[in-house]
């Protein structure tokens, strides 16, 4: 390569040589969120020619609710599969979170065992999100410190966070008419045109927007990949790979404590009983979403399109009439075909 | 080049270090003088414990026992930053590059640099078009034609390009000791002779260079002296001047022995 000029000519006759599925192939290497993208974009024509109520914005406003949730917490989830980890204690946190924030907002009653209640929604939105901070602090101490591995280490704390959640607040229900609006706030709609957007949903883009920022241009975003990709190169280039996946952990907490918030939002409700789908939902939007479960590779754009596929999948089969079941059915298939296309592109030669 | 010694402070030098990995034991009280200027060539048979005997050096193993200094200062790098930080560069013998990461990300992975001003110290945002440039001229330098482009992954490189990227990275940013575990194991002879020039651009430079090979001709083209190292210890130390390559296979295999007191000498007969 004399010149960047003469460096593209080689590479496009470099390209040029191979056979048009290894083009493919290269191109999807390049950008993992494609697949995901003629996905979605085909599920949309289907359901709108089974349906032409789809695509009304009524229901687009809905499917964009529908997936604030998973689609925030599915944030979380990528950056700890990109480290090679996996977060299935996902769930389970955010319900601690949103049951502290929801007990510390309302007045004591006798169900109430939190002492400083009912004083001040602000803080007890800090606060809760403060303890989505402590379940990743717990998860990456354990995983980084005793060395043990992501899988079983929120496979525990899975249990330890939904077992704290009933201990500490009795199984109850905190209703929406003793919810303090501040704490309702992200579930409040604005009108643009004939779609109703949400505040929750244009938080969850908003944070898209920033990580993916993130990843893409700061060292600890590299490091993320890196540390992925391959831990003991990542280690002797002089990364601390044991710091970088402790900070993913803490990180993906913050994320947690936020979409803790968020679910009261869109519920109106707190219920310590968590969505029982919820875990595996944000780990099929990040699998969906091309990012690869052996770490170092995958976006978060292909991530919150992922979120969008089984939203859409589930809202359009519904307005088609169909049962529920070939939900569970589409998302299954595209799993798997998700891993396999990642399978493939990972044998991408030069 | 000096091969005495006493009269100069050794850059490098380790003393009766010992590393055992369990039962297994790397290193069983190895010594090593890498002198300023020199290329210092290491040689022994597999398992000898060559790696690991560099490995110390460059912050990624941490000795058992046993002493490093670094320009007479008493060295104990907890980390490959750490050595890094004080101009001591490796091309591993696993190359230690990140796959899914391009040829320019690899050569600043952990020194990455952020762009000036405002938007680099706030946002932290990095500065991916200086450090692709830059990137571009380090393999220039360094001869790599064969790279089609700095923002390729390096997984989509042959297993010699690898090699070129992990050697550039070091040779951009080493300002003392330039630590090489068979660089060329995967070259080509002209990709080869490269490097070999390099070596020498390196010590023309004033750095120290320990290069670690397993092909002979080369060790006795580019080497001022050969450490020769066999079953976790230092077994000689060799000029190609005084030494065949006969001898030093005899050495490598313990046909021939050298004692202690000799290693900075030639071997006796
Ligand atoms: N991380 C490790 N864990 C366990 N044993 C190790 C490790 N690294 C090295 N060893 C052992 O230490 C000894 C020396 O290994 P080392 O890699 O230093 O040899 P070498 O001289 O570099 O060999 P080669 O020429 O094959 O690269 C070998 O017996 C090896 O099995
Ligand atoms: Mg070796």
């Amino acid at each position: 390569m004399s010149s960047p000029g003469t460096g593209t000519a080689e590479l496009v006759e470099f390209e040029q040589s191979r056979t048009p599925l290894q083009r493919v192939q290269g191109v999807l290497h390049k950008y993992p969120y494609l697949s995901p993208l003629i996905v979605l974009v085909v599920a949309v024509i289907i359901f709108y020619l089974l349906n032409d109520r789809f695509l009304l914005p009524q229901n687009i406003s809905f499917i964009t609710q529908q997936t604030v949730v998973v689609g925030t917490l599915a944030i979380a989830q990528t950056l700890v599969i990109l480290t090679a980890g996996i977060d299935l204690s996902i769930g389970a946190a955010t319900t601690l979170a949103q049951m502290t924030m929801a007990n510390l907002a309302v007045f004591v009653t006798a169900s109430n065992v939190l002492p400083i209640a009912g004083q001040n929604p602000y803080l007890a939105i800090l606060l809760g999100i403060g303890v989505g901070v402590l379940t990743g602090v717990l998860n990456g101490f354990l995983i980084v410190r005793l060395n043990l591995p992501p899988f079983i280490v929120t496979l525990g704390t899975l249990s330890v966070f939904t077992a704290l959640t009933l201990i500490l607040f009795k199984a109850r229900t905190i209703q929406a008419p003793e919810m303090p609006e501040v704490m309702k706030w992200l579930g409040n709609t604005f009108e643009i045109g004939e779609f109703k957007l949400m505040y929750g949903v244009v938080l969850m883009l908003l944070m898209y927007v920033i990580f993916g920022y993130i990843l893409k241009n700061t060292a600890w975003g590299l490091h993320v990949y890196a540390v992925g990709d391959d831990p003991n190169a990542a280690q002797l280039s002089g990364i601390s790979t044991k710091r970088v996946i402790f900070s993913v952990y803490v990180v993906s907490g913050l994320i947690i404590g936020i979409a803790g918030w968020l679910t009261i939002g869109r519920v109106g409700s707190a219920s310590p009983n968590p969505d029982p789908l919820l875990n595996l939902d944000t780990i099929t939007a990040v699998v969906i979403g091309g990012t690869s479960l052996f770490g170092g590779r995958g976006t978060l754009l292909g991530t919150l399109i992922g979120a969008f596929i089984i939203t859409v999948v589930q809202n359009g089969l519904s307005l088609a009439g169909l049962d529920q079941a070939y939900r569970v059915l589409a998302i299954g298939v595209l799993v798997i075909v998700a891993v396999a296309v990642d399978q493939w592109i990972r044998k991408v030669k030069a | 080049m000096t091969t005495t010694t006493g009269t100069t402070t050794p850059v490098l030098q380790g003393r009766n270090l010992v590393k055992t990995f369990g039962r297994v034991v790397g290193l069983d009280g190895a010594n090593l003088e890498l002198y300023p200027g020199e290329v210092l060539a290491v040689v022994g048979d597999n398992g000898a414990g060559k790696s690991t005997l560099i490995k110390c050096f460059s912050g990624a193993h941490t000795p058992d026992s046993g002493e490093m200094q670094l320009n007479g200062q008493r060295i104990n790098f907890t980390s490959t930053h750490e050595a890094r930080e004080h101009g001591v560069e490796t091309v591993f013998q696993t190359l230690a590059v990140s796959p899914a990461l391009d040829i320019a990300s690899n050569l600043y992975l952990g020194r990455e640099v952020r762009k000036a001003g405002f938007v680099g110290k706030v946002f932290r945002t990095l500065d991916k078009k200086g450090m692709r440039q830059d990137s571009a001229q380090h393999l220039r330098d360094l001869g790599i034609s064969t790279l089609q482009n700095i923002t390729q992954a390096v997984e989509t490189l042959s297993g010699g390009q690898r090699q070129a990227v992990a050697v550039a990275r070091a040779a951009a940013f080493g300002s003392q000791v330039i630590i090489l575990d068979e660089p060329t194991a995967a070259l080509g002879v002209n990709e080869s002779a490269r490097v070999l020039q390099m070596i020498q651009d390196l010590r023309d430079r004033g750095l120290s260079v320990i290069l670690i090979s397993h092909n002979m001709p080369q060790v006795f083209e580019v080497a001022d002296r050969i450490h020769v190292a066999r079953l976790g210890k230092r077994a000689a130390v060799v000029t190609p001047q005084t030494a065949s390559m006969n001898d030093v296979v005899a050495i490598m295999t313990g046909a021939m022995t050298v004692p202690d007191h000799e290693q900075q000498l030639t071997p006796v007969n």
